[in-house]
């Protein structure tokens, strides 16, 4: 093959040819990617499905129910996902490769597959839940059971994001910090947490937005009971069968939130990038 | 250079195009077929195909509400099999399927279901309005779950009104289809569920305990079959549809629980004996129930 440098003109004709190409390419792929959501939107917009709703109350408890249990989520995540991201950004151990693995195996896990596993561990003839039903507590079935499963989905990518954040922060300044007598708590409160937040809000962003998501394992270990366990994701795979208008207007609410997500975690990130290089 | 961009497309190309490819002139007959018919319908494909071997038959099952919805919304099929008359009736007002051109094809009726330990004690309908019972049923729309509905409801002329309510108080979780419902009982998640009889039988039925409803309150499930207006093997469906009206096709349903529309319509239960060996004696007594139990079930 030729260098790429080296252009003839009849090298260009073949570039542009090639450009062409994979600009054709990329349409189409965007096509792909943006088309149904798009298409979602406008139908949703265009046949003023939220004039319609018969049943509102389903909507409106199945969006109650969300919020309170991403709201639970992002709690025990910040609660539980950050000492665990600290020790992990700082702390070589043996087998910490192979830990990592168990740590963010759920974002590439299938959903239904944490649902099962769920199911087999906190489920009432469980590993762990056989033993929590002889003290009389059953998780599934209760929003306990949603909060279980949303945290166990979405939690690694705040874990991820936070560990990150963690590890961009270069050892000069805490040891400028040890030398000024900041230690633990202090060290975490004035120094890590100012220096990281963007980092932890992106990644809690994110993981909110997957936890809102949440259908697969909610369904599997929860069960689907309206104003019980039925959030969102679950209300639309319910009901596009009875009330399809029902169904679109609650995917516009979840794509509008999912995008502001998105797009405020990026921000964050970005933000976070630009002052750890 | 040019070799690659004309591999790219062709790539491409076979990208887009695989799909229609796979379409020559149809030995598939793609078959939407209610949840509740997922076992016997692989037993009559393997029977059909024995006969037929030239063929290929796809079986898509899931709630007869869900397969309503997704012909209404245009998947492609040739025969749709409903657990009620109520969706196959969408779909016809929907312009997919002629209405001359249905037929029942079986029947079935319910079942009260618990795990075979049966933690939460339960002997009948009654007792599922005991206190924290976890009941599950099948989800709102599907044709199960009106069946439960009607049968629950007629209850409260023997338990008094509020009785349906108090048991609905226990539901715990609205599973998408019947075969859910079935999971969860055999796992033990939940106390109890409502099924049909063909649901209870099979390799599950270890994990059950099944226990009849009384017949004065139970409910015939009819199954109504018919082709696609629009289907691709007209004729091919119509043999398949013939094939389960046949007397061996019956014979296979009434194996796994189902019962035979002959009995119902083309044999009076006082003057003779059906021509299918099923209990039909049984069924005579019972005006609400023609539809007897398969097995012997515990009690």
């Amino acid at each position: 093959m030729l260098p790429r440098r080296q252009t003839t003109s009849a090298q260009r004709q073949h570039l542009s040819a090639d450009r062409l190409l994979v600009f054709a390419v990329s349409a189409f792929t965007i096509l792909l990617l943006a088309a149904p959501v798009l298409v979602l939107l406008a139908r949703g917009l265009s046949s003023r499905a939220w004039e319609g709703l018969p049943d509102s109350a389903t909507i409106l408890s199945a969006t109650i129910l969300s919020f309170a249990s991403t709201a639970a989520v992002v709690c025990l995540t910040a609660l539980l996902g950050t000492p665990l991201a600290f020790v992990l950004s700082r702390y070589n151990f043996p087998g910490k490769r192979f830990l990592s693995l168990f740590i963010e195996l759920p974002i590439v896990m299938p959903p239904a597959v944490a649902g099962l596993a769920l199911l087999l561990t906190f489920g009432r003839t469980g590993a762990i839940g056989s033993f929590l039903a002889d003290a009389g507590i059953i998780i599934p079935f209760s929003i306990l059971a949603v909060i279980i499963a949303q945290f166990f989905i979405s939690a690694p990518f705040y874990i991820r994001s936070a560990q990150v954040g963690f590890a961009g922060i270069a050892t000069e300044i805490e040891d400028a910090a040890r030398v000024d007598g900041a230690y633990g708590w202090l060290m975490f409160w004035y120094i890590i947490l100012p220096i990281a937040w963007r980092a932890l809000i992106s990644g809690m962003i994110l993981s909110w937005a997957r936890a809102l998501g949440e259908f697969g394992a909610t369904i599997l270990f929860a069960g689907n009971l309206q104003g019980k366990t039925q959030t969102m994701p679950l209300l639309v795979y319910s009901i596009f069968e009875r009330d399809i208008d029902a169904a679109i207007w609650t995917g516009v609410i979840l794509i509008i939130l999912a995008m502001v997500a998105l797009f405020l975690s990026q921000a964050f990130a970005r933000a976070q990038d630009r002052l750890t290089p | 250079m040019h070799a690659r961009l004309f591999v790219a497309l062709m790539i491409l190309l076979a990208t887009i195009g695989g799909a229609s490819a796979q379409n020559s002139p149809s030995r598939n007959l793609t078959v939407f077929a209610a949840t509740s018919l997922t076992d016997v319908f692989e037993s009559l494909r393997a029977a059909f195909i024995e006969t037929n071997p030239d063929f290929e038959i796809l079986l898509n099952f899931s709630s007869s509400s869900t397969l309503a919805a997704q012909l209404i919304q245009g998947a492609p099929a040739d025969i749709f099999a409903s657990a009620n008359e109520l969706q196959m009736d969408l779909v016809v007002e929907g312009g997919l399927i002629a209405a001359d051109a249905i037929n029942i094809f079986a029947h079935n009726q319910l079942v009260l279901i618990t795990p075979a330990d049966n933690p939460a004690g339960i002997e009948s309908v009654w007792d599922l309005t005991d206190e924290s019972v976890l009941l599950v049923l099948a989800a709102e729309g599907t044709p199960i779950r009106a069946y439960t509905d009607e049968m629950i409801a007629s209850h409260n002329a023997d338990y008094g009104e509020g009785f349906f309510e108090s048991v609905m108080r226990n539901l715990v979780s609205e599973e998408s289809n019947v075969r859910q419902v079935v999971t969860r009982v055999a796992l033990g998640e939940a106390d109890a569920g409502i099924v049909y009889q063909s649901d209870a039988l099979g390799d599950i039925a270890a994990q059950l305990l099944t226990i009849e409803i009384d017949p004065r309150h139970n409910q015939l499930a009819s199954y109504p079959i018919a082709p696609l207006i629009d289907g691709e093997n007209s004729t091919l469906a119509q043999s398949f549809i013939d094939f389960l009206l046949s007397e061996d096709a019956q014979l296979i349903f009434a194996e796994y629980g189902f019962c035979s529309p002959a009995i119902l319509t083309e044999v009076p239960p006082e003057d003779q004996t059906p021509e299918l060996t099923l209990e039909a004696d049984d069924a005579a007594e019972t005006p609400n129930n023609f539809c007897p139990a398969p097995t012997p079930v515990s009690r």
